[in-house]
């Protein structure tokens, strides 16, 4: 592999909040949400709100991993142009004033067959992508993506749940690079939410499996949420709350109102408090 | 060696009937088995490489899917990591049952009692004198209880599911007829049963929703994205991670994440099973050709699979070409779709440029689906099947035609079967012996047949 987890911004920024003894506040938001323009505000101003690593979700007409609050997020970013194309195009924008926060993309994989496997991985290196979540791509289809990725320089990010035995999480883990993004439900997105003591617990089993940062998702919506899972895994992710809060920020005809970013942005602030304040 | 490379007279007959050429009967290979070997492949399966001997001199159809779940490039288990021991688990369980004869007994036993097989093969005579060409008979799965196909597969996979000993049961429909098969055997095996299905289709298939509700399901509208059979797989997909230990997903056709595609279709080869033994004692031979409706595609495959190796048989899938296939209101997936990765396999899909799903359009809610079997898929890519379609309009004509001839009334489905036979009989030799599916029966489309023709029910 040319990329190693510890290096590239991914590595950098784990090794750095690990040497300030704090946890990661990763945020998702779907691309094009609710257009162009507005989707390119939120990501500028997501790290100075305190965002340590970004994903966003690139659009996808049938979500099947995730729950109501994507479903709508995806939608109203296809009805609003959106491609994988603009996608890429909207983490070039970012990183012209950002070359040191993580970005993952996180979708489904038939946008990116579409576009091709190569062809993707060369714009997305070059636009400043650093690793991907592809959630219907399985260790048994390592051969369609991971493995080309890896071998791009980007972080194929595996996704280890609640029905990973202990048998099954060598294989989840061997190609698995940045971190590991543990699901801490069996579920789809922005749901129920699981206990401490679950979350714990599983956070100790993967560590008996991999020196990989391990951050915890799916049905984090609250700052003391968040304080929780950042007590004992190296990073919280948050992605149904906040594309909900922009949801909510919509008017009838589905167009931002005045002040939506900020909106988004101070509950992503509260999160980060409470991230980086939970282990004092 | 069996001559599979000696393409046919019949084959060639049946393509004469059609303006849009089929692209490889003619040059049809026997070399199938190389098309599942992948270069890539190697680096995963084995480091120090696999043997492809074994499969590369089967020189056969009907050894597919390879072991992990692909037909040429199509199949595969595109599912999220959630998922995955639990399709590893349907693989386990159904290879065991499988190879258990008690297992095997069990089926026939409720096929025979409950489902009543063998359904007949019928020779549809007046039909046959009124298209003036080929032998028409009819496989006539609407007999079976329930009234479709669908509860060939159904029946396999409640017995399966018992013996892994799970509690409940979730499906998902777009005519109901799944649904309904579904509902079935849960009210007579005693499991709770959800069935998914798109409000759209809810709408339209009224009987249906009635029936499985008497039948103790529970039916849950869909109301993401077109609300149709595609959004009823999602939200069953997204049911299934959430009760991953309870629950057992009952797919309804030859599509989804491996073993589902190879599992329905073998549940399924029962309806081809029964076409080679019932007619060689009607007719002393093998039919000439075989016609089947494609939606998902398992009353087709069940159908086909039997006779792929049969270098004399010709095979015709038909697709639902909506309003036309230049209208881009269509549910063909082989004719206007390109390949794509949707619901745990690869396939041909209805999709943009960007790779976002279209919504099929047919007036037949169990053909409306922007997929289709994988297997169909590399069927169709290797040329051994040739998939045409029918619109919405021939369908209704074959749907009336097939009422007044014959006292039947097809499922709008299995009408589009028809209206390819109505095209290709009369052009065909009076002693070609052609079988068509008919799938399932009609009684649940006559509101929307109603509609169609206008008439005020």
């Amino acid at each position: 592999m040319s990329a190693r987890p510890a290096s590239g911004r991914i590595g950098r920024r784990f090794a750095a909040l690990g040497a300030e003894g704090r946890a990661a506040l990763v945020t998702f938001v779907t691309a094009g949400d609710p257009d162009a323009g507005t989707s390119l505000a939120l990501l500028r101003g997501l790290p100075a709100a305190g965002a340590d690593l970004i994903e966003i979700g690139m659009p996808f007409t049938d979500p099947m991993a995730d729950g109501p609050a994507i479903q709508a997020a995806s939608l109203r970013a296809l009805a609003g142009g959106a491609t994988l194309a603009t996608t890429l195009a909207l983490v070039r924008a970012f990183r012209d004033g950002d070359d040191a926060t993580p970005v993952i993309l996180m979708g489904y994989y038939n946008p990116i067959y579409r576009f091709g496997v190569d062809h993707f991985l060369v714009e997305a290196a070059a636009a400043g992508v650093d690793g991907l979540i592809v959630v219907d791509l399985p260790p048994e289809e390592d051969d369609e993506l991971c493995l080309p990725a890896l071998a791009a320089g980007l972080n194929f990010i595996r996704l280890a749940t609640p029905t990973t035995d202990d048998a099954r999480l060598p294989a989840v883990l061997r190609h698995t690079s940045g971190f590991v993004y543990y699901v801490s439900i069996a579920g789809i997105t922005g749901t129920a939410a699981a206990s401490d003591h679950a979350i714990s617990t599983a956070v100790d089993r993967l560590r008996r499996h991999t020196d990989l940062p391990i951050a915890v998702g799916f049905g984090i919506t609250t700052p003391e949420q968040a304080a929780a899972v950042a007590r004992v895994a190296d990073a919280a992710v948050v992605g149904s709350a906040i594309v909900s809060r922009l949801a909510a920020a919509l008017n009838d005809r589905g167009q931002p109102e005045p002040g939506l970013v900020d909106h988004v942005l101070a509950l992503v602030s509260r999160l980060a408090t409470g991230v980086r304040t939970a282990r004092r | 060696m069996t001559g599979l490379g000696s393409s046919l007279a019949l084959n060639s007959a049946l393509k004469a009937t059609s303006e849009r050429a089929p692209k490889a009967n003619a040059s049809w290979k026997p070399t199938p088995a190389r098309l599942w070997w992948r270069p890539w492949d190697r680096d995963l399966a084995s480091p120090a490489g696999r043997d492809f001997t074994d499969i590369m001199q089967r020189n056969t159809y009907r050894a597919g899917p390879d072991e992990r779940g692909h037909f040429g490039i199509h199949g595969g288990r595109f599912v999220a990591e959630t998922l995955m021991p639990l399709v590893l688990d349907v693989e386990r369980a159904y290879a065991a049952a499988q190879a258990d004869p008690a297992f095997d007994r069990e089926l026939q036993y409720y096929l025979t009692h409950y489902v009543g097989r063998p359904s007949p093969l019928y020779f549809a005579e007046r039909l046959t004198k009124a298209l003036g060409g080929a032998r028409i008979y009819l496989k006539r799965e609407e007999l079976n209880h329930t009234g479709a196909h669908k509860i060939n597969n159904c029946m396999g996979q409640i017995l399966l599911a018992r013996r892994m000993g799970k509690r409940r049961i979730i499906a998902e429909t777009g005519a109901g007829q799944h649904g309904v098969a579904t509902a079935t055997v849960c009210a007579l095996f005693d499991l709770p049963c959800t069935v998914y299905m798109g409000e759209v289709d809810i709408e339209r298939q009224k009987p249906n929703v009635f029936r499985m509700r008497l039948l103790g399901a529970e039916v849950k509208p869909v109301t993401s994205g077109s609300r149709t059979l595609k959004d009823a797989m999602n939200e069953a997909l997204r049911d299934w991670v959430t009760n991953v230990d309870s629950t057992y997903y009952l797919i309804g056709t030859v599509a989804g994440p491996h073993p589902y595609p190879m599992m329905v279709r073998n549940f399924q080869a029962v309806i081809g099973e029964e076409v080679r033994t019932q007619l060689q004692a009607a007719e002393g031979r093998l039919p000439d050709s075989l016609v089947a409706c494609i939606g998902g595609g398992s009353n087709a495959m069940g159908l086909f699979y039997p006779f792929l190796d049969d270098p004399s048989v010709a095979m015709v899938g038909v697709e639902a070409a909506g309003l036309g296939l230049d209208t881009g209101q269509h549910a063909a997936s082989l004719a206007g779709g390109a390949p794509g990765v949707l619901h745990g396999n690869r396939t041909y899909l209805l999709q943009d440029g960007d790779g976002q799903i279209l919504e099929g359009h047919s007036i037949s809610a169990g053909l409306d689906y922007p997929g289709v079997g994988p297997e169909h898929a590399w069927l169709h890519d290797v040329g051994r099947v040739r998939y045409e379609s029918a619109t919405d309009a021939e369908a209704l004509e074959a749907f009336k035609l097939c009422a007044r001839t014959e006292g039947i009334l097809p499922a709008l489905e299995p009408a589009h079967a028809l209206a390819h036979v109505i095209k290709a009989a009369p052009t065909l030799p009076t002693d070609h012996v052609l079988v068509m599916s008919l799938s399932g029966r009609g009684d649940k489309d006559i509101f929307t047949v109603a509609s169609a023709l206008g008439v005020e029910m």
